[in-house]
């Protein structure tokens, strides 16, 4: 039986999130007070040994992110944390800023310190206005007991774009423009915010930082699974007995996150598929429940652990519908920037709807199959790229659905 | 009330700013008027058509006007599932108006949303970005009393 292990989640009803008392009383801050004291090499290659691997969806090893930033000669850097968590499904990095927010500013000043940054940006999604004064709060707090030097952090607000999650349109979105991505190389660490170098880390990816530095990186990389080790927050929605969220080492099963953590399916109805990451991730069917979650595994199966959204769906659903709904997620948040995902993203929402509403046809099939594949290796970020996989995943393991809908 | 001018002088000189003043003008507005779109690209030295591009891109900001109490249901994939289509006749139903629309006393605006992160309590819908959970059609009559 797998068992919960907390780490970003540590705190979690064991602290007052407006009371930094309350979390130096947990031995906050000591972890800065620790890296500050090391050699900035040295502090980066401990992160980089840990083999902590980015927790917003991309995996990119955190510490080799650092080593670019911390090489790069410029005259200003950046930290941003990426709190744009747009992903349905997703309410990890709510849960760690809700109740723990010390723990990311404590993790963005390690990162500050060891890449030479002096200013810092919380890019805070549109749609949780309620945390604005929390993390406020704690930044004032931390810059009023001199715990946080030489490193300035300012919230920005968000404005209702998934497309902002990517980090280069959400460097776009801080620089005042529209939340369109930029084409990659450059990457952030060499160009980043106004050209600068910049590192952009999901919330959950710096909450671990703090926890890292105290206990050392051969402890972390032990946990879970060895190439991307710690753990994982899981936020589980849909039809689903435990409706809630759960952190677990990155080796548990997916049969594992569904069935003991998530309770299995309510009213004794059988598991239809769960689509983990996020809304671009794959439905997996029953036959794949023992895959290990960690991200490697995901992707031997064409899944991906993405975000650790766990959207499961009974036998009593139409997962066609649902794939349809997604496919118009895709159409309205797709930034335009690029054709293929913005002919590409109406194209599909217009051939899923077509099907739906029973006017399909295999012809309609086919058509969806080949242009996925296309969005998949044309499209400029990663919107585009994976917005497909809930379609063709749902073509792929449950064809039959679609064909019940067929003219 | 705050003119548009003043709520956009406070970001004067903040670096990529303009977004910040975008949300504070909402928070007066509720949508934003052509002449502070205006103001805003000569304070922040952008065409007008930048500040407009950036005013239309993003979902919460609205370039007409609309009812002061915006009041949002999701739509994404879990609460699709969970019954948002309920909700959502149960909105339309309350304040006699069709998605995309505000009553006529200028008081709601009703729209559609992707995911605000509250997953764990679907159906939701959010009133001036103040999130309600676990939604039922029952609920709504109540919920609208509370800004009426």
């Amino acid at each position: 039986m797998a068992e919960e292990m907390r780490i970003v989640l540590r705190n979690y009803g064991k602290i007052d999130p407006l009371k930094i008392d309350d979390y130096l009383a947990q031995g906050g801050y000591k972890s800065l007070e620790k890296a500050r004291a090391m050699n900035t090499a040295d502090l980066i290659a401990e992160v980089k040994k840990s083999n902590l691997r980015g927790r917003g969806g991309a995996g990119f090893n955190c510490g080799m992110k650092w080593s670019f930033a911390a090489g790069a000669q410029a005259d200003q850097k950046y930290v941003i944390c990426n709190a744009d968590e747009g992903e349905p499904g997703t309410y990890k990095d709510r849960l760690i800023m809700e109740n723990d927010p010390h723990t990311l500013i404590e993790g963005m000043a390690i990162c500050a310190y060891a890449i030479g940054a002096t200013q810092g940006y919380i890019y805070l999604r549109g749609e949780y206005p309620f945390l604005v004064s929390t993390l406020n709060t704690a930044i004032n707090q931390a810059k009023e007991k001199g715990l946080v030097k030489d490193f300035d952090i300012e919230v920005r607000s968000g404005a209702g774009a998934y497309v902002c999650g990517e980090e280069t349109a959400l460097i776009e979105s801080i620089e005042g423009k529209r939340g369109e991505p930029r084409f990659k190389p450059p990457y952030p660490p060499s160009e980043g915010l106004w050209s600068k170098p910049t590192i952009v880390n999901n919330v959950e990816t710096f909450a671990n930082i703090p926890v890292i530095v105290e206990k050392g990186a051969d402890w972390y990389a032990s946990i879970g699974n060895p190439a991307y080790p710690g753990t994982k927050v899981f936020t589980l929605t849909g039809d689903i007995n435990n409706r809630t969220f759960f952190e677990v080492p990155t080796n548990a099963t997916i049969r594992e996150i569904v069935f003991q953590f998530g309770g299995g399916i309510p009213g004794d109805k059988k598991f239809k598929a769960v689509q983990i990451g996020g809304t671009s991730g794959a439905f997996i069917p029953d036959a794949l429940l023992d895959t290990p979650v960690a991200f490697d595994s995901m992707s031997a199966i064409g899944a991906t652990l993405g975000s650790g959204a766990t959207f499961v769906i009974d036998e009593s659903r139409d997962i066609v519908d649902v794939a349809t709904r997604i496919a118009g997620f895709f159409e309205h948040e797709s930034c335009g920037k690029c054709a293929p995902c913005r002919e590409g993203t109406a194209r599909t929402a217009e051939l899923m709807e077509k099907i739906n509403e029973g006017r399909g046809s295999n012809k309609d099939v086919a058509v969806l199959e080949k242009l996925g594949t296309v969005m998949s290796y044309s499209c400029l970020c990663g919107l585009g790229q994976a917005a497909p996989a809930p379609v063709l995943t749902t073509i792929k393991h449950f064809k039959a659905d679609y064909e019940a809908k067929f003219v | 009330m705050m003119d548009y001018k003043e709520i956009i002088a406070q970001y004067d000189g903040k670096a990529g700013g303009i977004i910040e003043a975008y949300h504070a003008l909402l928070r007066e507005f509720s949508y934003l008027p052509e002449e502070a779109i205006a103001e805003a690209a000569r304070v922040f030295k952008l065409s007008t058509a930048e500040a407009y591009g950036i005013a239309t891109f993003y979902s919460m900001f609205s370039v007409e006007a609309r009812g002061k109490n915006v009041v949002r249901i999701c739509e994404s994939a879990p609460c699709h599932v969970a019954g948002a289509a309920d909700v959502v006749a149960a909105l339309e139903r309350e304040l006699g108006i069709k998605m995309g629309e505000s009553t006529a006393d200028g008081k709601f605006a009703l729209e559609f949303t992707e995911c605000v992160g509250q997953c764990q309590a679907t159906p939701v819908i959010t009133i001036n970005g103040k999130p309600y959970l676990d939604v039922s059609p029952a609920q709504i009559p109540a919920i609208i009393a509370e800004y009426k």
